[in-house]
């Protein structure tokens, strides 16, 4: 790995702390006391768990914290048995469970605590604990979600084509586009726009697709009278072939002009028909080829390479 | 400044996208021509328009834009905002016209273009 990879990963953590909030990193399971249990009890019952402290808690709500050191201190005094309320440390640091992680880190450092009582901001009550282990954990399953996130995308775009077991691999997609609605406008290229996705083709080649399709596709509608969007992809180039039967260009050389517009005005009113459909299928394409006779059809085919030039 | 930052200072209605809010908006774009909002906006702008028909939203998720902004209080029709929300599009509805939305949105730091 390049040192500039690791620094995204670095990059990548940096941003998680503050994303991740604390209560995704708050144990919800813990072993509480209540103020009346006696501190000769204390020691078994953090035993019985493998821990070092625990929270003291009456109807939810968070009074204080009887550790270890708690028990240790009782002990060297050789004073009498008594409730953990008397004994337990009441001064304490806790987090709200809507904190990002970054502030747990921050805390853990600060004051050199194992763990800090989680509260809920809403109720005041108490909703865990939340130990380094727990933010450790948390980043590491967050970053493997995100790993394997990519991972998936780079695998589809680098591999597919070569992974069909074929010498060429051509696909091609077949849209039927009806004349009538222009608000059913942009189905074709939606559809599309995520089947190139699903390639894993470069998002920039499939904003240029999508963008070509779309504007000939609005074309179809509102002036061809309908026709069809034919895709075909191969291992170089997405081909998109748009044809129709409606009643030609009488110019194209015109047609092509940025602004030039035989629209109507209720397309005009609805944002179409602004002169601009073709020049910006044609600043799409690496090819564009019109062909038109009038009373006839339409018939446009353009070329966008897969390579990012 | 994030889309819920945008929210509260211009005080707009959210029609949609209410999970995306927390995203950075650096840019805007204002105009009700799709050809014209597909040739000159960059991914993340914002767009200020008064077209209130479905095909805002195909503009906007194809070019990948943060939200849409109508003005003079137009309300999204109701197959615009169906698919804003399957497309997970943000739609806001201010009650001010576009000079003002665009004006106090440059005051807040969203300008037209990146070396402004």
């Amino acid at each position: 790995m390049t040192s500039m990879k690791r620094l995204t990963q670095i990059h990548k953590v940096k941003e998680l702390v503050y994303e991740l909030k604390t209560r995704d990193a708050t144990v919800t399971d813990v072993l509480t006391m209540s103020p009346e249990t006696m501190m000769s009890q204390v020691r078994p019952i953090l035993r019985s768990r493998k821990i070092t402290a625990a929270p003291v808690i009456s109807n939810d709500e968070l009074l204080g914290i009887v550790s270890v050191e708690d028990y240790i201190n009782w002990l060297t005094e050789g004073v009498p048995d008594c409730p953990v309320s008397e004994r337990m440390s009441q001064d304490l640091i806790t987090m709200f469970e809507d904190e990002p992680i970054v502030n747990a880190i921050i805390n853990f450092e600060k004051y050199r605590y194992y763990e800090f009582p989680v509260i809920n901001r809403e109720t005041g009550k108490l909703v865990g604990i939340i130990t380094k282990f727990d933010v450790l954990v948390a980043l590491l399953k967050a970053l493997d979600i995100d790993y394997s996130k990519k991972e998936i995308s780079e695998y589809t775009r680098t591999h597919f084509f070569h992974d069909v077991h074929a010498d060429e691999t051509t696909l091609v997609f077949r849209y039927h586009v009806p004349g009538n609605d222009i608000k059913a406008g942009g189905e074709a290229s939606s559809r599309l726009k995520k089947n190139l996705g699903y390639l894993g083709i470069y998002p920039e080649i499939i904003r240029r697709a999508a963008i070509a399709s779309y504007e000939a596709e609005m074309n179809l509608i509102i002036y061809g009278g309908g026709g069809e969007i034919v895709v075909t992809i191969d291992s170089r180039n997405i081909v998109i072939d748009v044809t129709d039967s409606g009643p030609g260009i009488p110019d194209i050389e015109q047609a092509m002009k940025p602004g030039f517009s035989t629209a109507s005005d209720w397309v005009r009113e609805l944002g179409f028909g602004a002169g601009m459909g073709l020049p910006n299928i044609q600043s799409c394409a690496e090819h564009f080829d019109i062909q038109s006779t009038v009373g006839k059809g339409t018939r446009l085919k353009i070329t966008i390479p897969l390579e990012v030039t | 400044m994030t889309l819920e930052e945008i929210t509260d200072k211009l005080g707009l209605e959210v029609k949609s996208g209410q999970d995306k809010l927390d995203m950075e908006v650096r840019r805007g774009y204002v105009s009700d021509l799709m050809s014209d909002v597909i040739a000159n906006t960059k991914e993340g702008d914002l767009w200020i328009t008064l077209q209130v028909h479905i095909n805002i939203v195909a503009v906007a998720s194809m070019k990948g834009l943060s939200g849409i902004i109508l003005i003079n209080g137009r309300q999204p029709e109701a197959a615009t905002l169906e698919k804003a929300r399957t497309e997970n599009v943000p739609i806001f509805v201010s009650a001010q016209p576009a000079f003002e939305v665009a004006g106090r949105l440059y005051q807040l730091g969203i300008t037209g273009m990146d070396d402004a």
